[in-house]
């Protein structure tokens, strides 16, 4: 990071507003609009499922029709139409790739505009970042397969796990995030198209980072992609996921279910750049990120979540970690950016179960133009869990006179050894401090971009270096213009 | 260097500067004193182009520029430095980021290419010396939790480090105690050559024993009512304001 200066940054700020806003022109197939089983049979039956998942899909269905959207959140925003949607849609292209240079060079260029290197990492040896690529609802490709084969790694889509390793999918799957969990995971589980799955064995620290990109691209579809990992006892993982979508008049769904599951002595590290697109400056269009994702931690383990989250019109979304294993360690860093009418709800619950448990929360909201910005967590001691710890810190950031900043911090506590500190300040942006940097010959846009990286250090320090470049160029981008 | 003609400013509805005429030449360290409110700072805040004052009358040419014309990023690119009264912390940008970024966008301005982080290390170890700056407050975040004394050595350290043709030091002396004085004051008379010059603004005399000044002008009411040498210093810190006052009274019957 040290390496990256503001210079290099303001240059790859050429292309400012929202820089993935192009939509590829390949067929897609499509399923009709519309939510029924029979919508979720064609799906299952596309994807060549076997019974048990049609089963576990359709379970979900009859559960989901039961039940109501939640509107506790901090966001307003026009209900979806869940007949209006489309809910499968695939490149047409349906050939699995035996190569990379099987795939279609019209993917091929829209992975390129993301800034997705597959085609090069394809060549270059010893760098370390495998790549699934997500379009739409189907996962097109995925590199280093191989390599990570050696070690007996599993990293491949969703759908590919449920064909080749489906005892591993059957008992994971659904045990962190149950199907009645939420309105939107409910959804997920009956419509979800496909995502990521990565199993790492026992004792094995996966050599590189893991990576999924999720993308977007046809008009009038919901994304609803599901990602499970599981890290088997001893072992490490560190994930990184990015999102982008095309400008759109309309507003998309987007409802994801992300389950993490760390057994005993596992270590798991789950980034997340989440850019979709997040509406034009009046509140046209944009995606409504409804995303459930939760950990747990087996005895001795780790999972750390860290998100920058910078597009989306409505985000709500509450990375968790049940902390069922004693010793075990939840991690929370979270920058949360809201800009003209975005909406965005997130944080995170820390359930401790297990003895000597602890768990961290950094929050950074930066809220901007008309934006409401709320983070929300839960910190919940159970009776046995003594000696249990928290730390949350939770900082908002306000840019305008216009914008909103909301903290809604739950702790509930039953034992009585557990030692609980939460941190909270809230401040505008400095005139003064804008001030002094111009004196000092830095234009505003810059000095922007220091003061806001600044305040996020501890949050961005915790991402690999290759995201924590990106995310804040993304920052800069998003708050462009945005001081009043 | 800097010719100041007939400035008026004001803030809001106030009217602060009333008529302010000032030349400073290349070499030349000029001390503005003056009681509370007479308008000092709000000299250096609109000579460095603070947005909360509006000049309504009045030209200043800096360095055969019309400097009232130049936005706030541009007159500090052009050599105009102002060392805070009241220097801001930035939490999360270390002083050597900042200072890369500051030294780099005036490279920049003047058509020259980036510093290389060699010779930019090499020249915080210069200049972090001259200020007695331990080289630990060089990497932290920009003032954050930085003792009075610190940060004050820290706005001298950054003016050594951007290299300008004018600088303003606004109250630099306010909560220091003698040592710190000492160092600050000697980093500014090392930093002193025939070619820049500096306008110290202070309310004390203090300051002035360690920087000798070439001219001592009393600001008063929004105007420089009376210019003497080093001497006039001291008669203020011995009689105050008010015989100044009175005279002023006087001449105006």
């Amino acid at each position: 990071m040290s390496n990256y200066t503001e210079d290099q940054l303001a240059k790859d700020l050429e292309g400012q507003e929202y820089k993935f806003g192009f939509t590829s022109n390949f067929e897609s197939d499509k399923a009709p609009k519309g939510l029924n089983e029979d919508i979720i049979r064609f799906i299952s039956a596309k994807k060549k499922e076997p019974e048990w998942m049609l089963d576990h899909r359709l379970e979900a269905f009859a559960v989901w029709k039961n039940m109501v959207e939640p509107e506790w959140a901090h966001v307003k925003y026009a209900k979806p139409d869940f007949q209006d949607i489309t809910y499968y849609a695939a490149p047409k292209q349906t050939k699995k790739y035996e190569s990379w240079d099987d795939v279609d060079p019209e993917m091929k260029e829209t992975m390129k505009k993301l800034g997705i290197s597959l085609d090069e990492q394809q060549r270059l040896t010893g760098t370390n970042i495998a790549v699934d690529f997500v379009m739409d609802s189907v996962s097109v490709a995925t590199s280093f397969k191989a390599k990570l084969n050696e070690l007996g790694i599993i990293f491949c889509s969703f759908s590919e796990a449920v064909q080749d390793h489906p005892e591993l999918v059957r008992a994971n799957m659904g045990t962190v995030v149950p199907t009645s969990d939420n309105f939107y995971a409910a959804l997920n589980s009956a419509v979800f198209t496909d995502g990521s799955f990565c199993y790492i064995p026992k004792g094995v620290r996966c050599p590189m980072e893991l990576s999924t990109y999720f993308r977007i691209n046809e008009g009038g579809t919901g994304q609803f992609e599901r990602t499970l990992v599981v890290a088997d006892e001893g072992s490490y993982v560190s994930y990184l996921e990015g999102c982008t979508a095309p400008q759109r008049d309309e507003n998309q769904l987007h409802a994801a279910v992300v389950e993490l599951i760390a057994k005993d002595g596992a270590e798991i590290k789950y980034s997340t750049v989440q850019n979709w697109y997040p509406g034009d400056k009046n509140g046209l269009g944009g995606i409504f990120n409804f995303v459930t994702k939760r950990g747990i931690c087996g005895t001795n383990s780790k999972i750390s979540w860290t998100q920058v989250e910078t597009g989306s019109a409505v985000t709500w979304k509450y990375p968790s970690c049940i902390l069922k294993g004693d010793n075990s360690i939840g991690e929370f860093y979270s920058v949360a950016v809201t800009n003209n009418y975005q909406q965005a709800d997130t944080g995170t619950k820390m359930i401790h179960l297990g003895k000597n448990t602890k768990s961290t929360i950094i929050s950074k909201g930066i809220s901007a133009g008309k934006s409401q910005n709320s983070y929300r967590g839960l910190v919940q001691i159970h009776k046995n869990a003594d000696n249990a710890r928290n730390f949350s810190q939770c900082d908002s950031l306000l840019m305008t006179d216009e914008c909103g900043a909301h903290t809604f911090p739950y702790i509930e506590c039953k034992n009585s050894s557990a030692k609980i500190e939460h941190e909270a300040t809230t401040s505008k942006i400095g005139e003064d401090q804008i001030f002094y940097c111009k004196q000092r010959g830095i234009s505003e846009e810059k000095a922007i971009g220091l003061i806001v990286n600044g305040y996020c250090k501890e949050v961005l320090n915790q991402l690999p270096m290759e995201f924590a470049v990106e995310a804040q160029k993304l920052l800069t981008i998003s708050l462009e213009g945005s001081v009043g | 260097m800097i010719k100041i003609e007939n400035l008026h400013a004001r803030v809001e509805e106030k009217e602060i500067l009333k008529g302010l005429n000032l030349t400073v030449n290349a070499g030349e360290v000029h001390a503005i004193m003056g009681p509370n409110g007479a308008g000092k700072s709000t000299l250096a805040s609109v000579l460095a182009g603070r947005e909360d004052f509006e000049v309504t009358e009045g030209s200043v040419d800096f360095d055969g520029k019309d400097l009232l014309d130049m936005d706030t990023e541009d007159r500090a690119r052009e050599g105009l430095f102002l060392a805070f009264q009241y220097p801001v912390e930035i939490p999360g940008v270390s002083n050597v980021n900042f200072l890369r970024t500051a030294i780099n966008e005036i490279r920049e301005h003047k058509g020259e290419e980036s510093i290389s982080a060699k010779d930019f290390m090499a020249l915080v170890r210069e200049k972090s010396a001259l200020v007695e700056l331990d080289a630990k407050l060089a990497s932290r975040s920009v003032n954050e939790g930085f003792s009075g004394g610190e940060k004050k050595r820290n706005e001298i350290f950054q003016m050594a480090m951007l290299n300008p043709k004018l600088s303003i030091l606004d109250e630099t002396d306010s909560g220091l105690d003698i040592d710190a004085l000492r160092i600050v004051a000697n980093g500014v008379n090392k930093l002193k050559t025939k070619d820049n010059a500096t306008i110290i603004i202070t309310h004390y005399q203090r300051l002035l024993d360690y920087i000798i000044p070439d001219f001592v002008h009393v600001l008063f009411d929004g105007k420089i009512v009376k210019t003497g040498g080093k001497e006039l210093a001291l008669e203020l810190e011995e009689k105050g304001y008010d015989w100044i006052k009175e005279e002023l009274a006087a001449a105006a019957q």
